[in-house]
C-alpha cells in the first residue's frame, strides 16, 4: 500500500467541459466489468458489509460532469454512470475523484478527508462507515483493478497515473523496539 | 518504550505490524469493545488469523474487551474473553472487575491490561487491579499531567501505558454520558460514542451541519475544518459566549513529549483510532516509529507531522502540559 501526504487535487474545470458532450454508455460498460472483477476477487468485502450490503451509494466527483450510483446487493451488484445523483439513495458521498479513488485505494484516510472538508457525507452515516471500512480492508485498488481490464496500454496508464501522484511514501516492515518478552 | 497500535480491520493490523507496531490492538465485531462501528472489529477467525501474521513479524496482539457487561448478558463478554484466550492474544485490556475476575481465575496465565475506560487515574485504584487481578499493566486516562504520570508510575509497580496521539477525550472515561444523553447508546455498554445511527450531516452553501440524536451540535463555515459529530466537541451558544464549551476538535499529539514521558517512566505509547483507515494507520505508525528512533538516537523529534491526520486539522498536547492552571 502507498499513502500520500500531498493535498487531493481536483481536475481543472476544462475537464468537465470536455467530458460532458460524451455518452456514458462506454464508461459504464467498463465500470461493471471492473465492479465485478472486484467483486469476484474480494468475496470478503461483502461478508465485512454485513447488513449493509443491499445499500444505495451515490458517489459523485465534484470535478467530474457525472456521478455513479453503486448497487451493493449481495446478489448481482451493480454501478451506473448518471449524469446526476437521483432521489432516494441510502447515502451520497462527494469530493474530488482522486480523494474517492484514493480513499478506496487506502491511499487517503476518510475522516482525515472529511475533516479537511475535502469530502462531504450525507444520508445513512452508518452505511457510508460501512461500506469504507469494507472496501479498506479488502485492500481494493480500483485503478490497478480499471487498468487490468485494459492490458499492457492499462499498465502504462496505471503507471502514469502513479507517477503523477506527488508524495508517495512507500511502506514496508520497520525497525521494531525489539520482541521484548513479557511475563 | 513499546508502540502500541490500533487495527479496526485485519488489513489494518498487518499495516500497523508492517509498520512497525511493537503490539496491535483490537477487539471483536460486537458490543464488547469500545470500537464498535459498522464495518469494524474481527471475527474469531480474523483474530487467529491477525495474532498469527503478528507473531510471525515479531509483534503482539492485545484485545481490548473494554466496555462494561450488561446485567444478564455476562456470556457475549466472557466468550470474548474465552475467543481472545483461544486466538492466541499476548493481552486482554478490560475495564469491568467482574469480567476481570472471570478472566484472572479462568485463564490465570493470561496478561490483563487495565483499559483507559476503567479511569484509573491514582496509586491505589491501579493497586487494587494489580493486587486483586494481577493486573500487568494499566492504561492512564488522558486527563493526567506528566508530572502526575510520574507520581503515579514512582507509586506502583504496574507498567503505564499513556496515549500519545489521535482523538481526545477528556472526560471521566467509562463514566461519561454525553452520548447516552443524546443517542440512548453510549461508549461505556454498547461500544459506540456518537453513533453513526444517530448522526446526520447536512452540506448548503458550503456550510456543513452535524446533528446527534437530532440535536444540532455544529456547523462549519465553507473552509473551515471539522470534527467528530460528538457532544463533547459540540459548538454551543450559551449566555456568555458561543463556542467550545467542552473541548475544542483537536486530535493529541504528544510526539514532543516522549523524552518527557520516557523520564516518567512511561511503558508504552498508545496511538488511538482502530475506526480510522490503513492510511491513518501507516502514517501515524510510521511517524511515531520516528519519533522513537530520534529519541533513542538523541535527536529532535519534529512537532506537527500529522496535522493532515488530526481532527480539526489541529494538535494539543492536552492535559500532559496544562496550560490552563
Amino acid at each position: 500500500m502507498t499513502t500520500l501526504h500531498a493535498p487531493v487535487v481536483a481536475f481543472p474545470p476544462f475537464v468537465s467541459a470536455a467530458l460532458r458532450p460524451l455518452p456514458l454508455h462506454p464508461l459504464q460498460f467498463f465500470l461493471s466489468a471492473v465492479l465485478r472483477r472486484i467483486v469476484r476477487q474480494h468475496p470478503r468485502m461483502f461478508e465485512r458489509l454485513g447488513h449493509y450490503a443491499g445499500k444505495r451509494y451515490g458517489l459523485a466527483p465534484s470535478d467530474l460532469p457525472f456521478g455513479f450510483v453503486l448497487d451493493t446487493a449481495p446478489v448481482g451488484p451493480g454501478i451506473a454512470v448518471v449524469r446526476s445523483l437521483p432521489a432516494g439513495l441510502d447515502a451520497t458521498i462527494s469530493g474530488p475523484l482522486q480523494a474517492l479513488l484514493g480513499m478506496a485505494s487506502g491511499a487517503y484516510d476518510g475522516d482525515a478527508l472529511f475533516f479537511s472538508r475535502t469530502i462531504v457525507v450525507e444520508g445513512d452515516i452508518e452505511a457510508v462507515l460501512a461500506l469504507r471500512n469494507a472496501i479498506d480492508d479488502a485492500g481494493v485498488d480500483i485503478l490497478r483493478e480499471g487498468t487490468a481490464l485494459l492490458g499492457p496500454l492499462g499498465r502504462l496508464g496505471e503507471a502514469l497515473l502513479r507517477h503523477q501522484r506527488r508524495g508517495d511514501t512507500g511502506a514496508g516492515n520497520r525497525k521494531r523496539q525489539g520482541a521484548s518478552s513479557w511475563n | 518504550m513499546e508502540l502500541i497500535c490500533p487495527a479496526g480491520t485485519p488489513s489494518s493490523l498487518r499495516t500497523a505490524v508492517d509498520a512497525g507496531a511493537d503490539a496491535v490492538y483490537c477487539g471483536f465485531r460486537n458490543e464488547t469493545n469500545a470500537r464498535n462501528f459498522p464495518g469494524l472489529n474481527f471475527s474469531p477467525e480474523e483474530l487467529v488469523e491477525g495474532v498469527a501474521y503478528a507473531h510471525r513479524h515479531g509483534a503482539k496482539v492485545l484485545v481490548a474487551i473494554n466496555t462494561f457487561p450488561r446485567a444478564g448478558a455476562l456470556e457475549l463478554w466472557r466468550k470474548a474473553v474465552d475467543d481472545a484466550v483461544a486466538a492466541g492474544a499476548d493481552a486482554l485490556i478490560l475495564c469491568d472487575i467482574g469480567l476481570m475476575a472471570y478472566t484472572a481465575e479462568t485463564y490465570p496465565d493470561i496478561r490483563l491490561h487495565v483499559s483507559v475506560q476503567a479511569a484509573a487515574a491514582n496509586p491505589d485504584a491501579i493497586r487494587f487491579y494489580v493486587e486483586r487481578f494481577n493486573a500487568k499493566r494499566v492504561v492512564l486516562p488522558r486527563v493526567l499531567s506528566v508530572p502526575e504520570i510520574a507520581a503515579i508510575t514512582r507509586a506502583t509497580t504496574c507498567e503505564v501505558e499513556v496515549f500519545v496521539f489521535g482523538g481526545l477525550c477528556v472526560m471521566a472515561e467509562g463514566r461519561c454520558s454525553l452520548s447516552s444523553y443524546a443517542t440512548g447508546l453510549s461508549p461505556n455498554m454498547n461500544g459506540v460514542c456518537s453513533p453513526a445511527s444517530h448522526v446526520a450531516y447536512e452540506e448548503a452553501s458550503g456550510t456543513v451541519t452535524s446533528r446527534l440524536g437530532g440535536f444540532t451540535i455544529n456547523k462549519f463555515g465553507k473552509g473551515e475544518p471539522a470534527a467528530y459529530p460528538t457532544l463533547c466537541k459540540g459548538r454551543f451558544k450559551t449566555e456568555l459566549s458561543t463556542g467550545y464549551i467542552f473541548e475544542d476538535p483537536v486530535s493529541l499529539d504528544a510526539a514532543t513529549l516522549l523524552p518527557g514521558l520516557r523520564d516518567a517512566g512511561v511503558k508504552a505509547l498508545k496511538i488511538e483510532g482502530r475506526q480510522r483507515s490503513r492510511a491513518y494507520i501507516e502514517n501515524v505508525v510510521r511517524s511515531f516509529r520516528e519519533a522513537l528512533s530520534a529519541l533513542e538516537e538523541g535527536r529532535t523529534i519534529p512537532a506537527g507531522m500529522l496535522l493532515s491526520m488530526s481532527e480539526g486539522q489541529s494538535n494539543t498536547l492536552g492535559a500532559y502540559r496544562k496550560t490552563w492552571r
